[in-house]
């Protein structure tokens, strides 16, 4: 108890103004606090199988909407009876990131590359479905967190590697490979991402052959992992420049060719100086996988406000406790990846002296 | 152009933009030799040794190293650096890898040893530069002394024919000049061909065969180290030296 007191003497209430901060401060969690506890738990139906409980009770939230619709804001339209596809795809996907992540297997190298090469083909065979014995499963019947998650690991598989390459193109000696690159960059970066996903989804079909059909979800993904990559490479590029130009000198000096000094020497400095930004690029382009709602394709938030208009659910209490769930969702993802990313660049960095 | 020429160079020219950096540079090594080049800053010392691994390229005139023209095909750029090392005066050493990984990476990956042959052949160098202790430790973590031998060791992984040391103690501390230089001494007296821009007159004197003195982009004077000190030949070479010995 005395040790508390003192504590708060030395941190609190040192003197008049640190005082004054402290109780507004103090004030302004107590508020914050009190309004989202009446509204998520004091005040909020917990139960119920439609809007009645939640009519019932017009200042809290509205939990069983959510819990009702739960399948639907993972897995979309996707077939129940299929289902258990989806989640093998989940449950591998999760066990290969947590193996990679806690960092103590001897086959971690072998178990990257399998989930680089392996687990996407897997997942596409899986997921769609229409050979070895599954039925065919249309992305149109796909949706919620599911199309969130590969809209946004696609993004973020391809954009990594294109990025760098993008970026190397960009600092490259040869001209033509430096405009391409500069021209690649320039015009994705400056296009806002509604449009290529308006383009993708309504003009690209105008330029096709006729009857030439083009998945309308990997047309986006295709859109949502070029401007990714443009992002990318200007964070990668920051990176490269970061390294004094003695490091390239010395490759060259020992007789590395341009490729296996960038490889070995060149990138692992300059990405572990660009993880911050790496993953800042991943965050936004998994907040900007929403977009994909407005060319029809129902990402988690599109999926929840979509479900806004069942006559079942009409509640003023309905859309407020679909958005906040999406939030959270959105927020658990992000915030796992910066943390992640805090681990990674302690494990990396670049002195030694942390090792 | 004598078949015991390690390095021939003739009638070099060399600009940056405008500014002609190297002017009508003509020298030859014979294998074995030991050359110190000094001069005032900015008299193209150091971009004259950079040309002879092409981290800079050249103008004009040839430079024929082991009897491989060096032109701007990329085969004959790989065959020359693989056959001469080089010292920086900023060490240079990749911070992301231990002092092993450092010198094994080159062996390893340009000419193909196998790795466990390579660590050997780093520990050998590595107890030659007198750092064999510090083998698994990161470059940030030693003193810039050994930093320098580490760099020394990295070359000589390479098991090159020719060392260029670029300025190798200018960035140290006093104390820690002279365990880099008694390296480079004992390198000398194994027969190494070494080409040093260094302002270390004490070591000029002691390992050089030839002492050069450059000055905007010209040889304004070569002779061996005692004339050179005793007797300049040019009033330039008399002003510098009594700058850098004058007190």
């Amino acid at each position: 108890m005395q040790q508390i007191i003192k504590w708060s003497r030395k941190n609190l209430f040192a003197t008049r103004m640190n005082t004054l901060l402290s109780l507004v401060s103090l004030w302004l969690i107590y508020v914050t606090i009190d309004g989202v506890a009446s509204w998520a738990f004091i005040n909020a139906s917990f139960l119920g199988a439609d809007k009645a409980s939640c009519i019932a009770n017009p200042h809290g939230a509205c939990w069983p909407f959510v819990t009702a619709k739960l399948n639907q804001f993972i897995y979309g339209n996707y077939p129940a009876g299929e289902q258990w596809r989806v989640n093998i795809v989940f449950a591998l996907g999760a066990l290969g990131l947590g193996l990679l992540m806690t960092g103590c297997i001897s086959f971690k190298k072998q178990l990257a590359v399998l989930m680089l090469t392996a687990y996407p083909v897997l997942t596409f065979i899986l997921l769609s479905g229409g050979l070895l014995g599954l039925s065919y499963v249309e992305t149109n019947q796909w949706g919620g967190l599911l199309v969130t998650l590969v809209i946004a690991v696609t993004g973020i598989v391809v954009s990594l590697p294109l990025g760098i390459l993008l970026a190397l193109g960009r600092r490259s000696e040869l001209p033509i490979i430096r405009m391409m690159s500069v021209v690649f960059i320039e015009f994705w970066r400056g296009v806002p991402l509604i449009t290529v996903l308006f383009m993708a989804s309504v003009m690209l079909p105008l330029f096709l052959p006729e009857g030439m059909n083009f998945d309308a979800l990997l047309r986006c993904l295709i859109g949502v992992s070029l401007l990714a990559s443009a992002y990318m490479a200007e964070v990668i590029r920051g990176g490269l420049q970061a390294i004094p130009k003695g490091q390239y000198e010395a490759g060259k000096s020992i007789g590395l060719s341009y490729w296996k000094s960038m490889r070995l020497i060149i990138l692992p400095q300059a990405l572990v100086i660009s993880i911050p930004g790496i993953v800042n690029t991943f965050i936004g382009l998994f907040k900007d996988t929403t977009l994909v709602m407005i060319v029809g394709i129902f990402d988690l938030l599109g999926i929840i406000s979509f479900h806004f208009t069942d006559p079942n659910w009409t509640s003023p209490q309905v859309p407020i406790t679909g958005f906040v769930f999406a939030g959270l969702v959105f927020w658990v993802f992000c915030f796992a990846m910066s943390y992640y990313s805090k681990s990674v660049e302690r494990r990396f960095s670049v002195t030694g002296e942390n090792k | 152009m004598s078949e015991k020429h390690i390095i021939v160079i003739n009638q070099l020219d060399k600009y940056f933009g405008d500014f002609h950096v190297l002017k009508n540079i003509n020298l030859s090594v014979a294998a074995g030799e030991k050359i110190v080049i000094c001069g005032p800053s900015g008299s193209g010392k150091s971009t004259l040794i950079r040309c002879i691994n092409h981290l800079e390229s050249h103008d004009g005139g040839d430079i024929i190293v082991d009897g491989i023209p060096l032109d701007d095909r990329v085969k004959n750029i790989d065959h020359i650096r693989s056959e001469v090392g080089m010292v920086f005066q900023q060490f240079n050493l990749f911070p992301h890898m231990t002092v092993l990984e450092n010198c094994i990476l080159a062996p390893v990956w340009v000419k193909g040893v196998p790795r466990p042959e390579a660590e050997a052949l780093a520990l050998q160098y590595l107890e030659r530069v007198r750092i064999p202790d510090q083998a698994d430790k990161y470059p940030g973590q030693l003193s810039g002394g050994q930093q320098q031998r580490v760099a020394i060791a990295r070359s000589l992984c390479m098991q090159p024919r020719i060392m260029l040391f670029d300025e190798p103690t200018s960035a140290l501390d006093p104390e820690m000049i002279k365990e880099v230089l008694e390296v480079m001494v004992d390198l000398a007296e194994q027969g190494m061909t070494m080409l040093c821009v260094t302002h270390e007159m004490g070591f000029a004197r002691r390992v050089a065969d030839r002492v050069i003195f450059m000055d905007e982009g010209e040889i304004i004077e070569e002779n061996t180290p005692t004339s050179f000190f005793d007797n300049p030949q040019n009033n330039r070479t008399k002003l510098f030296l009594s700058q850098i010995i004058g007190d």
